[in-house]
């Protein structure tokens, strides 16, 4: 990897009131491929992904220190918005949240905000976001019917498709197979190889051979701290540390 | 001694439903005593003819209209006002001593006996603000009167939005107030005009507030500053004064009538809404 890094962290601390969740994370994260993060539960990889799009800005008492650079930019500067960064750091939630609406207007969510008002490009970013996202064949007949009525799997990917309708550069995916059926899971993972070509994707995972399947790099978190940051092949077949190799297969966790 | 939790069961089943039945009979009993004896007296020309001889005869058109002005000034004042209140204290501030303190005065506010609040439209707007008996006094009070009811369902009603719904939102770009306008509202729309009928129901059924604001003119207003009587008012006066207890009836039926059919087409507009979002 010899391109400039994506995201760049360095000595990230994050805290929920006096209790410190991350414990001063540096990690480079390259563009165009994507990043697992494995970790037992209440390693801090979800705070991790939500201090990359500042979702935690919105949880009283959340504070973070040192740096995160989104292209060179630091996004927690004062100057720096948060709106613009969620615009271009998509996120995929656990469970899928499609809003009250129409299959149509959750795909359009993002772009309206971005001011495109036109029918037509509306149209385009919904089939073409729809595809990405593995779900037009099944949605394309009821684009106005609620969102509501699709099942978790399908919401999953229309979750996904409403992310890439905005554009983004980086998307965020918190364990977003955990409430979905193999099917559905394989699907996801799908479209995921085929979209790191454009994005650069970070996998929070709790099913570590998920990571292992799509991630190009995997990363270790284990009581907010990153343990180990590597290759995914090397991670999984020679750990540096023997906690990492401890939690791939299964000794604790 | 126990008894067997099979009985106690069923004793709780039938009490309860014995509370219910009870409840729902009194409703019908006064809804029907109401029309039973209203109804025979109501046509069209009782509502929309002006009344003669002190509403000793003729129809009930002013009041009508006074009670339609008027609960449309209350609500087109209380709604924006409450809704942007509630809107307020659970989107734009944290859980604090201050809004604790707001909501305790809602609480207090929504207890009041409305014929203070009709003593202080008399002091304020009829004389202090010299607006005069008017529809405009009148709908002021109504305002303040309905207002706590309108913050605490619409305030329950922004509080019952999964927080999930707001995460998705910020996390495709949106601002604060995007989210509330886009989201939030929306989905808490039906509890909201829940709120607002609430407030409907009281301003239309208002008497003792709106004697001493809008007056007991039973010329037909001309204007917002105009003194109006509504039905309630109306009722109020045909049966404390005995000029005619068929048209105090009547005028009993139209209000019933009214309220049942405010609340079926709100109800049944929200039901489409709903519907069709979800």
């Amino acid at each position: 990897m010899s391109s400039e890094p994506k995201i760049s962290v360095s000595e990230l601390k994050a805290y929920y009131g006096r209790e410190q969740i991350l414990m001063s994370v540096s990690m480079e994260i390259p563009p165009r491929m994507i990043l697992g993060i494995i970790g037992p539960a209440g390693s801090g990889k979800t705070t991790f992904l939500r201090c990359l799009n500042r979702l935690n800005d919105l949880v009283p008492g959340f504070r973070t220190e040192g740096r995160i650079q989104l292209d060179g930019q630091d996004i927690y500067h004062p100057g720096f918005e948060a709106v613009g960064l969620r615009k271009r750091v998509g996120m995929l939630f656990a469970l899928p949240v499609p809003l009250p609406k129409s299959i149509y207007e959750n795909v359009v969510y993002g772009p309206r905000l971005s001011g495109i008002g036109d029918r037509n490009r509306l149209d385009q970013l919904v089939e073409a976001s729809l595809k990405s996202a593995f779900i037009w064949d099944e949605v394309k007949d009821r684009l106005h019917s609620p969102a509501m009525r699709l099942s978790g799997g399908q919401q999953q990917r229309l979750c996904l498709a409403r992310i890439l309708a905005m554009e983004p550069e980086v998307i965020l995916l918190d364990e977003p197979c955990s409430g979905l059926d193999p099917i559905s899971t394989a699907k996801i993972e799908e479209a995921l190889t085929i979209l790191k070509e454009r994005y650069t994707i970070i996998l929070v995972t709790n099913n570590t051979k998920q990571a292992a399947r799509v991630a190009d790099q995997t990363a270790f978190f284990l009581m907010g701290s990153l343990i180990e940051h590597g290759p995914t092949q090397e991670l999984f077949t020679v750990p540096r540390d023997s906690r990492t190799g401890d939690y791939i297969t299964g000794r604790f966790g | 001694m126990r008894i067997p939790p099979k009985h106690t069961q069923r004793a709780a089943v039938l009490v309860m439903g014995l509370a219910t039945l009870f409840t729902l009979a009194i409703l019908v009993f006064i809804i029907l005593f109401v029309l039973e004896k209203g109804l025979p007296v109501v046509s069209l020309k009782f509502l929309f003819t002006n009344p003669q001889d002190m509403g000793k005869s003729g129809g009930i058109l002013p009041t009508l209209v006074g009670t339609i002005l008027l609960t449309l000034v209350a609500v087109a004042i209380a709604t924006p006002l409450g809704v942007g209140t509630a809107i307020y204290l659970t989107e734009y501030t944290r859980e604090s001593r201050i809004t604790r303190i707001i909501r305790f005065g809602a609480d207090c506010l929504a207890g009041i006996p409305s014929i203070i609040f009709g003593l202080f439209g008399f002091i304020f707007f009829v004389t202090i603000l010299k607006m005069g008996w008017s529809i405009m006094s009148g709908g002021l009070t109504l305002a303040f009167m309905i207002l706590p009811t309108i913050i605490r369902t619409a305030e329950e009603a922004i509080k019952a939005v999964p927080n999930s719904y707001r995460e998705v939102s910020f996390s495709l770009g949106a601002t604060r107030w995007e989210t509330v306008q886009k989201v939030v509202l929306p989905s808490a729309l039906p509890g909201i005009v829940t709120g607002i009928m609430l407030g409907v129901g009281r301003s239309i059924g208002e008497t003792a507030a709106v004697i001493f604001t809008a007056g007991s003119s039973l010329r037909m207003p001309a204007s917002l500053m105009d003194s109006a009587r509504t039905m309630s008012v109306h009722f109020y006066i045909l049966a404390r004064e005995g000029i005619s207890t068929e048209n105090a009836y009547g005028t009993a039926a139209i209000l019933v009538i009214t309220i049942l059919f405010i609340n079926l087409t709100a109800y049944s507009l929200m039901n489409r809404f709903v519907a069709k979002n979800n």
